[in-house]
């Protein structure tokens, strides 16, 4: 089986790498590139975890071929924060303790992100009912949901 | 103890009791923090385990040699080439990492590749020939006690069990004082029920992930998640035949435990490959390997019999319980057993426990292990026998409640507990007083967990430029850092931020239990305060010498080293920071230390109140209100504090209404999946509202208690209390998915006309 060489963009920065035709867009990004911030918690597409997005659109990486990513722009949590600054999403999660063991986090961040982008004044269950597939174990989602809910006035603000 | 208790009621707090930024924060908003899978090394292999498809057979022979031979493979393992341990419970464990003569459970590792690719240690697996004998098999806890059930494994029943049980009978134990009969014959009403619970998992998100590597001068590296890395470090050396200081056990960040991550699963396998092949070697568990053949709780059966008189005041209790903890002896049963009945001061209390071996994974703790089920099947009956005598679930509780001087039914007398006050803050809170709508129905229970101290160790250091690092041995699961730093700080007297905390390796610091029994920031916060009174004592002997007078003239005060007694006045303070600065003058480095089996940690209690709405036409239930009061002894980081709360709380809720595993009539997970496993999702949710109470726990220097586990205790019989009220049907089985609310509601519903 020869691997498929693939071009794309990843937080901005133009990149290739060789990946085998059945390799995952998560196995990828963080076997092949060093981006280990997306995590992978079941391989299946039901944790969230793994959460980028493709040309804008929230996707599963694990449920991604990295062959697909061809001429894709491609957004992790390590392109969210510019430099030293923290996106307002970011700060807010810390500030408001909406994490414990902080390994769903990465994918939580991302898909809110993309949820502000589509709607910036998000009622309470519609966040629920976005983030339904970022599973999140240690917190009881309360803390994540009024640090999205703050991170969201505040960019209404901005 | 009392003078220590009046010294915790009055102590003023400057950092204990704020809500900091917590120190690991920013690496984990921003994917730099490293987790199990997330470490490579230079010419790493994959490892992959090939894992039994049959819940109990003979293992005749394993043929590797087509693996062996296989393009890209560096090492191929099995049993044969480890030596079984002379210590029962090591070699339980290791039995349980690689199967020896049988394969026990579905799931369980009878072999093991390291090669050069994930597809290429794939494709060796299926290479390897495994000649099985299918035994019959058992996973059912009732079936598994029958005299006639098939053996797990001869010669594990202790001689306490008695007759009339099968093999798998390996425990029984029996608490409690005073005459239950004479108990049941004062009540004016009694209800025995029977109830059982499927097995639930930890679900931690991160599945476990280690990468190993050994020299060929027997010194060995292991990066791991885990909950405890002296732990790992004990049980892999004792398999590996090695000696512990050859060893080095890394923790990485972990993503979550609960319980899950207190022994070892995949560890000793890439250590045997990595020894093998020469090469580092990394094993992630994929989701469905987790569910098969990690640690999930046990299941349980059970029956409670209580008696009650008018007036709600309980006359006695009678708890049988029978648990199987999977294909090992397991002592889970013991604390149910002792946790059953511990919300209540009674004259006549029993309960008795027997442990089953089954053809399921070896359980593991999962947050207060075994006391739920218990628990929920005591408030069960208590809250049935409120709704048949009419009486408010609150005040019987509080008329029955334990409190300081009460004996428990597990032996010991609690000191100051704050159970009642929970009850009473549960009782005056607007939530037990709102409204409900028609369908709807709340529901009460008290919960309760030990907590637990154990071997701990800190090293505190203060730096020359007057910061102050903090070494300890606990994996930071939901915030550790933060409150051991907030201790550090308020016992030195500088801000927070002047405080580090890390987690180190197994080579630099003494051994200290794994992060279990809610000890973390009790423990090994103890021992980080006493670390840093031995660093004060130091600085004032230093101040003291410069000063040229006695160190006992000096004290320390906000942050300072001040001249006290005839020398008060006679120099300025000298803060940390200055002593820190000349420390090399007056002696070299500064440092404190504190070793400590702890005692004293305080038992915890929590009441939870919900309101639940059931969907007559679907039996689905839904969670409209949840508040959670629990006491806290002193919240050290209140955010944290309600994490916990929240977090247990709906581990609970998933508990009770969803989560458990299925096991077909073949012996096989059938639900081995977060899409068939399900936990709750944020859209299944309230807001999870919190009540911390501060009832001072004596054995703390800041009265703290564990937190961690007493929440996810009351949520069981709390929503089964609730949709009783809601529905008008006692569900006496968990999980209380909506098939069986459904049937429930079925076999309530008067007949159709037409029959």
């Amino acid at each position: 089986m020869s691997r498929i060489h693939v071009t794309t963009s990843v937080n901005g920065d133009e990149v290739d790498f060789l990946c085998e035709p059945d390799e995952t867009l998560l196995d990828a990004l963080r076997n092949r590139l060093g981006l280990t911030g997306s995590k992978e918690g079941c391989g299946t597409g039901d944790c969230g975890a793994c959460s980028v997005t493709l040309d804008g659109r929230l996707v599963c990486s694990c449920l991604v071929l990295a062959a697909e990513a061809e001429g894709r722009e491609i957004a992790t949590i390590e392109g969210m924060a510019e430099g030293e600054a923290l996106h307002p999403l970011q700060k807010k999660f810390i500030e408001h303790a909406a994490l414990q063991c902080g390994v769903c986090t990465p994918g939580i961040l991302v898909a809110t992100k993309a949820l502000l982008e589509k709607n910036p004044d998000p009622s309470e269950t519609e966040v629920r009912y976005w983030l339904a597939g970022n599973l999140c174990r240690c917190t009881g989602y309360d803390k994540i949901i009024r640090a999205v809910m703050d991170a969201a006035a505040e960019l209404r603000r901005a | 103890m009392a003078l220590d208790k009046q010294t915790t009621a009055k102590r003023e707090f400057k950092v204990v009791g704020t809500r900091p930024l917590r120190p690991d924060g920013v690496d984990k908003v921003t994917g730099k923090a490293l987790y199990g899978a997330d470490l490579t090394a230079p010419g790493m292999l994959v490892g992959k385990i090939l894992r039994s498809p049959h819940p109990h057979a003979r293992i005749r022979s394993i043929d590797t040699s087509a693996a062996e031979a296989a393009p890209g493979v560096k090492a191929v393992i099995t049993h044969a080439d480890f030596t079984l341990p002379d210590d029962e419970d090591m070699r339980d464990i290791l039995v349980n990492c690689m199967a020896f003569n049988k394969a026990l459970y579905d799931g369980h590792a009878v072999a093991a590749v390291a090669a050069i690719s994930e597809a290429a240690a794939k494709a060796a697996l299926k290479l390897i020939k495994v000649d099985y004998e299918v035994l019959p098999h058992v996973t059912d806890v009732d079936e598994a006690m029958k005299p006639d059930a098939p053996v797990i494994e001869r010669g594990r029943q202790a001689e306490t069990v008695g007759e009339g049980f099968s093999e798998n009978v390996t425990s029984y134990c029996e608490f409690g004082h005073g005459d239950i009969e004479a108990g049941f014959t004062r009540a004016d009403h009694v209800i025995e029920r029977s109830f059982k619970t499927e097995a639930t998992h930890q679900g931690y998100i991160e599945p476990h992930a280690c990468l190993a590597t050994f020299t060929t001068d027997g010194k060995a590296d292991l990066w791991c998640c885990t909950q405890g890395q002296y732990m790992v470090r004990r049980v892999c050396s004792a398999i590996m035949d090695m000696e512990a200081s050859q060893l080095r056990v890394t923790p990485s960040e972990i993503g979550g435990g609960f319980g899950g991550k207190t022994t070892v699963f995949i560890e000793p396998v890439a250590l045997m490959l990595a020894k093998k092949s020469g090469r580092p070697v990394k094993i992630v568990m994929s989701r469905s390997d987790v569910l098969r053949a990690s640690g999930p709780t046990c299941s349980s059966s059970m029956d409670v019999r209580i008696g009650m008189t008018k007036d709600g005041r309980i006359t006695a209790g009678h708890a049988k319980l029978r648990y199987q903890g999977g294909a090992f002896p397991c002592g889970t049963v013991e604390m149910g057993a002792m946790a059953a009945f511990a919300a209540y001061d009674l004259e006549a209390v029993r309960t008795q426990g027997w442990n089953a071996m089954t053809n399921r994974p070896k359980q593991a703790a999962y947050r207060a292990p075994g006391a739920p089920m218990a628990i929920y099947a005591v408030e069960s009956v208590v809250d049935e026998l409120c709704q048949h005598l009419g009486l408010d679930p609150l005040d019987v509780r509080l008329k029955n409640a334990a409190k300081a001087g009460t004996k428990a039914s597990y032996g010991v007398t609690f000191t100051d507990i704050g159970l009642s006050a929970c009850l009473a803050a549960a009782k005056a809170h607007p939530h037990y007083a709102a409204p409900l709508g028609p369908g709807q129905g709340r529901g009460v229970s008290c919960g309760f967990w030990f907590n637990f101290g154990g071997d701990t160790c800190v090293t505190l250091n203060v730096n020359m430029d007057g910061t102050v690092s903090v070494t300890e041995g606990n994996p930071d699961i939901g915030g550790s850092r933060a409150s051991i730093g907030m201790m550090a700080a308020e016992e030195l007297g500088v801000p927070f931020d002047k405080v580090r905390t890390q987690v180190v390796d197994t080579a630099s610091l003494g051994y200290n239990e794994v992060t279990d029994g809610s000890r973390v920031t009790f423990a090994v916060g103890l021992a980080t305060i006493k670390a840093a009174q031995a660093a004060k004592a130091e600085m004032c002997r230093r101040a003291a010498m410069i000063w040229g007078i006695d160190a006992e003239a000096v004290t320390w005060e906000d942050g300072c080293a001040k001249p006290s007694g005839p020398n008060a006045g006679d120099f300025p303070p000298m803060t940390l920071a200055e002593i820190a600065a000349v420390s090399s003058q007056t002696g070299g480095p500064i440092a404190g230390h504190h070793e400590v089996n702890a005692d004293g940690a305080g038992v915890s209690f929590g009441v939870h109140l919900v309101d639940v709405e059931v969907d007559p036409e679907t039996g689905a239930t839904k969670v409209l209100r949840y508040t959670v009061f629990q006491d806290a002894g002193k919240a050290v980081h209140p955010d944290y504090v309600e994490g916990q709360m929240q977090g247990g709380a709906v581990q609970g809720i998933g508990w009770a209404l969803n989560e458990e595993y299925i096991y077909g009539e073949d012996g096989r997970l059938q639900n081995a999946g977060f899409l068939d496993y399900r936990v709750p999702v944020a859209s299944d949710l309230p807001m999870i509202d919190t009540v911390i109470l501060e009832i001072p726990n004596p054995g703390h220097p800041y009265g703290v208690r564990g937190v961690g586990e007493t929440s996810i205790v009351p949520p069981l019989a709390a929503i089964a209390n609730a949709v009783s009220r809601a529905a008008g049907v006692r569900l006496t089985e968990l999980p209380m998915s909506p098939p069986r609310i459904l049937a429930a509601l079925d076999a309530a519903r008067p007949k159709a006309a037409a029959e």
